[in-house]
């Protein structure tokens, strides 16, 4: 029985006063790529961002229940945001590279987390090389990594995204819709990617695409209106879903 | 045909609709007539000034004027009887040391100010926050001078002990809080636009609030930011009432912040009263004008070029 990376227990979020997930329980397991389905407006990004806490952001949300990342409590007295938001990685729906050079990208979450340990420029060219090659873009910009990353494609900004995450070993990585807006190719080649980091990462993936999450997920949520209603293996929920809501929603009955 | 009769009839009646102009045409029209006319003379009015000071001021400066003597010598004894001098060194660096000092002040007042209000401040805290900076941009600057007299003065006398308190340091300090107010906002519009998808990011990555700020914000604002510091710098070096009455007036190349100096716009204020029409001073002082025009001209055009500009090529 594989390890739990992410566990949530009666999960109830409020913005504001309105409730946006209802006693959500879900036991994500390390390693694997989980995809989180349903339609429009179920709760599928505020369940992720409730997972690094980036959610408090906005200041008016407010839940009750736990969530545990890797065996530890998220919301006890002594978490560190800045530490678990280092475990826990975020892919955002649009690319949203800081307006740096490539290579200070990479580097930025590893720079903000190191403290005043002094890491050498070898040292670091090392980090950047390793965090490109994972994502697959060292080929394309080992040349240019000077140059400004708002300049690179969408697909490649996108990898970017990843790889900037990787420096500081994440455990967890929380995708929302990260193929979302890019064109057909360019989320054939991000899925690839995605599907080459399982196994190292636990992966929390948002998606609306029911092929996506059917090609590059192992296990697989179905969330409706704030409530989790069902979630097992990838093939088992798509071939023979439990509830009837989730077979009319993968069939496209709620579009 | 009936066919192409009832055509005919038909665009006929929506030619009729088209062609009847109903009220909201005639407003429509009146108002951007309206808004037109104002912008234009708005323009024509800049144009108009600046014939007029160039043509009162350029025949002397291109004739009588010694351009070297203007620019070199500390000078300024344009009522001398026998032997008037032009040199507006002095004044300059008049200007120079008080316009630097208040971007000292007003720089690390103005961004603290646009950081907090942009970055930390919330609800009723901002807006509040917003209107009181209006508010300081809106005292006029002779109630500016009038602190520096009446306030300032004393207060540097007596905490620096030395004779005179009207000098670089009050003007400074004075011309650093004007500015500030202006500053501020535009500073603050500045670190507004930068998208909150980059704060976003770099919290998610695990930053801190300090972090996002001096990190992600701040390089991603800068030059809004240069360009609020250049308009501060536009702001100090035109601004006339407040140093005039907080700097001293004396014809001085300052050595430290407590000597009095003379401003270049408080020279035109204080003298051209006195002047006749068509005589030596009135032309070289009308000279001071087109340089003033000038400076603050390019120091506009920079701030503007700033701002549109470099993030270009990057
Ligand atoms: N910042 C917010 N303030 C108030 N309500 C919000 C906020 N964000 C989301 N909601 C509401 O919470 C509910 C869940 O939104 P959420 O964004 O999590 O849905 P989603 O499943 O990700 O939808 P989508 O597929 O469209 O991205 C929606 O009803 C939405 O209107
Ligand atoms: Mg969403």
């Amino acid at each position: 029985m594989a390890e739990i990376a992410i566990e949530t227990r009666d999960l109830n979020l409020w913005y504001g006063t309105f409730q946006a997930l209802f006693d959500v329980n879900i036991r994500v397991k390390q390693g694997m790529i989980t995809s989180l389905i349903g339609p429009s407006g179920c709760g599928k990004s505020t369940l992720l961002r409730t997972v690094n806490r980036v959610n408090e952001r906005l200041g008016y949300v407010r839940t009750t229940g736990t969530v545990d990342v890797m065996g530890e409590d998220v919301f006890a007295a002594g978490v560190e945001l800045a530490r678990l938001r280092k475990e826990v990685g975020m892919v955002f729906q649009r690319p949203n590279p800081l307006p740096l050079s490539i290579r200070d990208n990479v580097l930025f979450s590893h720079r903000i987390h190191r403290g005043n340990e002094k890491v050498s420029r070898a040292d670091e060219d090392v980090l950047v090389e390793d965090a490109l090659q994972q994502v697959l873009l060292w080929d394309d910009v080992k040349d240019r990594l000077s140059q400004r990353a708002t300049s690179l494609s969408l697909e490649e900004q996108q990898k970017l995204c990843i790889a900037r995450l990787l420096p500081v070993k994440p455990s967890v990585l929380l995708m929302d819709e990260p193929t979302s807006a890019l064109d057909p190719k360019a989320t054939e080649a991000l899925e690839a990617l995605i599907w080459g980091l399982r196994g190292s990462y636990t992966i929390l993936i948002v998606t609306h695409n029911m092929a996506q999450a059917r090609r590059a997920s192992e296990e697989c949520a179905f969330m409706l209106l704030g409530k989790m209603m069902e979630i097992g293996p990838t093939d088992a929920l798509f071939l023979s879903p439990k509830l009837s809501e989730t077979a009319d929603y993968i069939e496209g009955r709620y579009g | 045909m009936p066919a192409d009769v009832q055509a005919d009839a038909l665009s006929n009646t929506i030619a009729d609709d088209l062609n009847t102009r109903g009220r909201d045409w005639y407003v429509d029209r009146a108002v951007s007539v309206g808004v037109f006319v104002g912008g234009v003379s708005a323009i024509v009015f800049i144009i108009g000034i600046f014939i007029f000071v160039t043509r009162e001021g350029l025949g002397f400066a291109l004739g009588t004027l010694d351009v070297k003597e203007f620019f070199t010598s500390m000078n300024w004894r344009p009522t001398s009887e026998r032997n008037p001098t032009y040199g507006i060194l002095a004044l300059m660096a008049g200007t120079a040391s008080v316009t630097g000092l208040a971007m000292l002040v007003a720089v690390p007042f103005s961004l603290g100010a646009a950081i907090y209000i942009a970055e930390f401040a919330s609800g009723r805290m901002r807006e509040s926050l917003k209107v009181l900076v209006e508010l300081l941009a809106a005292i006029p600057s002779v109630v500016w001078g009038f602190i520096g007299m009446s306030i300032m003065n004393p207060l540097i006398i007596d905490m620096f002990d030395v004779p005179v308190g009207l000098s670089v340091l009050n003007a400074g300090v004075i011309l650093g809080l004007m500015a500030a107010p202006i500053m501020t906002t535009i500073a603050e519009d500045a670190l507004k636009a930068v998208p909150d998808s980059y704060r976003e990011a770099a919290e998610a990555m695990g930053a801190t609030r300090w972090q996002v700020v001096f990190k992600v914000v701040l390089p991603a604002a800068k030059n809004g930011l240069m360009a609020a510091v250049l308009l501060g710098v536009g702001r100090g070096f035109g601004e006339t009432m407040a140093v005039l009455m907080a700097s001293g007036h004396a014809i001085n190349i300052p050595t430290s912040p407590f000597d009095s100096v003379r401003a270049l716009t408080a020279t035109i204020a204080a003298e051209l009263g006195d002047t006749a029409r068509g005589s030596d001073h009135y032309g070289v002082l009308f000279t001071l004008g087109i340089f003033l025009f000038v400076v603050t001209f390019v120091i506009n055009l920079t701030a503007d070029i700033v701002v549109k500009g470099v993030g270009k090529k990057q």
